[in-house]
């Protein structure tokens, strides 16, 4: 799996969670929070459903790498790739 | 002393056959029912989703909320959120420049938590009963304030707002709450009444069969709930919400406002008796006190509204409390809402006082409907049945509101005449 395509799942969670934000043109680089209106608890159910529909576990301490699209991609792929 | 005057300035609903009063109303002078059936989690056999009648509301919850908040919050919530926007645009108060820090929000409820607590088990019994799949918003949709504050959040009120807990009397409870927090002068707008999203609960209606208190119909889902009629068989559990403004009289004439009704006298009471049986001898001492709150005679009283639920022995008990108090008023007729709407639980009360509240304006009572043969024990002289009844005045009427746990409550609105 490619960093892109895990983009895309992240983007996909957002559309579930936050469904009144427009995700289209999201900005790579930008921190999620700084390009939509998107909260602590909007954080955990994006944790929740990466556990719930991809068997994924992002620990507490990593939240932080979960920032941007980018960052999610650097961090979960690997995360996908090993399952 | 006479007591601070409050009056109803305003009413916001959603009832499974309207979504704002006019619509109901017409559709209880019209006999117009609107209850299906609906699929329910393990109310089959054996455990498989099975049907059951309710009434279901189909408000547009978009209307006020936004897609994330209705995915967050709980369907009481947004019930609440619905009548009490609608409560505030129909009582014409500038709700912009108001000082949202002189509103209380109070909102009946007969129990919460138990959809939220249901759906979250439902979800982790596919994850092996794993807690860590259990939602973290479990605990903002399941505290007993829940809809009250989702109104609060969505309205950006900042004043008190609680619910209260009083079984099926939630509704009147909402309002006399309401009352006495004006009087005590703690808010100069309340935001009141009831709500109830009991029927995404399976344990409800469980609850309910395995009481024998269930009701049902071999054929017609809106003839199931039949109170008084002699072959009734139990409760038809709805959802629903009815949220009023309710002011100072002084407050809502300054504003020049459109006076709805003002309330003249409450009581609550408590049967202290049974878990689930009424007690008439304690429902019709909650009626005589609420009259003695109002300074009325049971004769002035125009329109009784019953509790009637259409259970095999709870309207009997309640006709009977009818009749000690109101045996000997010519003038005062007795009907029922449920008929048409099923239990709305929290909301039931209020709900069903704002189906009667247009009678003050065209002199109809609403009939209660289904009542293909009265059960004697039912029988009154002045039961309205199957068609409304017209007749020279209405000036006040009780409405009546009962709960498990014997809770009893009663309400006299009279006409606004200044």
């Amino acid at each position: 799996m490619t960093e892109d395509q895990v983009q895309q799942i992240v983007i996909d969670i957002i559309n579930e969670i936050a469904p009144d934000e427009d995700t289209t043109g999201l900005k790579a680089d930008i921190n999620l929070r700084d390009q939509m209106d998107l909260d602590s608890m909007d954080f955990l159910d994006i944790v929740m459903e990466l556990r719930k529909q991809h068997g994924i576990e992002v620990p507490e301490e990593d939240y932080p790498k979960l920032a941007s699209l980018a960052s999610c991609g650097e961090y979960l792929t690997p995360k996908f790739n090993a399952k | 002393m006479q007591p601070t005057r409050i009056v109803i300035t305003g009413v916001g609903l959603t009832s499974p056959n309207g979504n704002t009063l006019e619509e109901y109303r017409k559709n209880l002078l019209d006999g117009v029912a609107r209850i299906q059936m609906i699929d329910m989690r393990y109310m089959g056999s054996a455990g498989a989703t099975g049907q059951v009648p309710a009434g279901v509301c189909d408000f547009d919850p978009k209307k006020h909320q936004t897609r994330k908040e209705l995915r967050v919050g709980t369907r009481a919530g947004s019930i609440a959120i619905y009548a009490a926007r609608e409560a505030i645009a129909n009582s014409g108060i500038d709700f912009e420049n108001y000082d949202k820090s002189r509103i209380g929000v109070y909102v009946g409820t007969t129990e919460h938590g138990n959809v939220e607590t249901e759906n979250e088990v439902y979800n982790i019994s596919k994850f092996e009963y794993d807690t860590k799949f259990w939602t973290h918003h479990h605990n903002p949709r399941t505290v007993a304030n829940n809809p009250a504050g989702e109104i609060t959040i969505n309205m950006g009120i900042t004043g008190p707002h609680y619910t209260i807990g009083a079984a099926c009397a939630a509704g009147n409870a909402g309002l006399i709450q309401a009352l006495q927090m004006l009087r005590l002068g703690e808010v100069d707008l309340a935001l009141a009444g009831g709500v109830s999203e009991s029927i995404q609960s399976f344990g409800i209606f469980a609850g309910f069969k395995s009481q024998g208190a269930l009701g049902s119909h071999p054929t017609d889902p809106n003839k199931v709930s039949r109170p008084f009629d002699k072959s009734r068989n139990g409760i038809v559990v709805s959802e629903g919400g009815c949220i009023y403004t309710l002011e100072r009289l002084e407050d809502a004439q300054a504003r020049g406002a459109d006076i709805l009704a003002e309330i003249i006298g409450y009581r609550i009471n408590s049967d202290a008796s049974d878990y689930v049986l009424p007690n008439p001898e304690r429902q019709a001492e909650c009626m005589r006190q609420a009259l003695d709150v109002a300074g009325i005679k049971a004769s002035e009283v125009d329109i009784v509204n019953t509790h009637a639920t259409s259970t095999p022995m709870g309207d009997i008990q309640e006709i009977k409390a009818i009749r000690e108090v109101f045996g000997d008023c010519p003038t005062t007729y007795v009907n029922n809402t449920k008929s048409y709407i099923g239990h709305c639980m929290g909301a039931a009360g209020a709900l069903e006082l704002a189906g009667n509240l247009p009678s003050f304006h065209d002199n109809i009572i609403h009939p209660t409907i289904n009542v293909d043969e009265l059960d004697p024990e039912c029988a009154m002289t002045n039961l309205v049945i199957n068609e409304p009844l017209k007749v020279d005045a209405v000036k006040v009427i009780l409405n009546n509101s009962f709960g498990m746990l014997g809770i009893n409550s009663a309400l006299i609105l009279q006409k606004f005449e200044d």
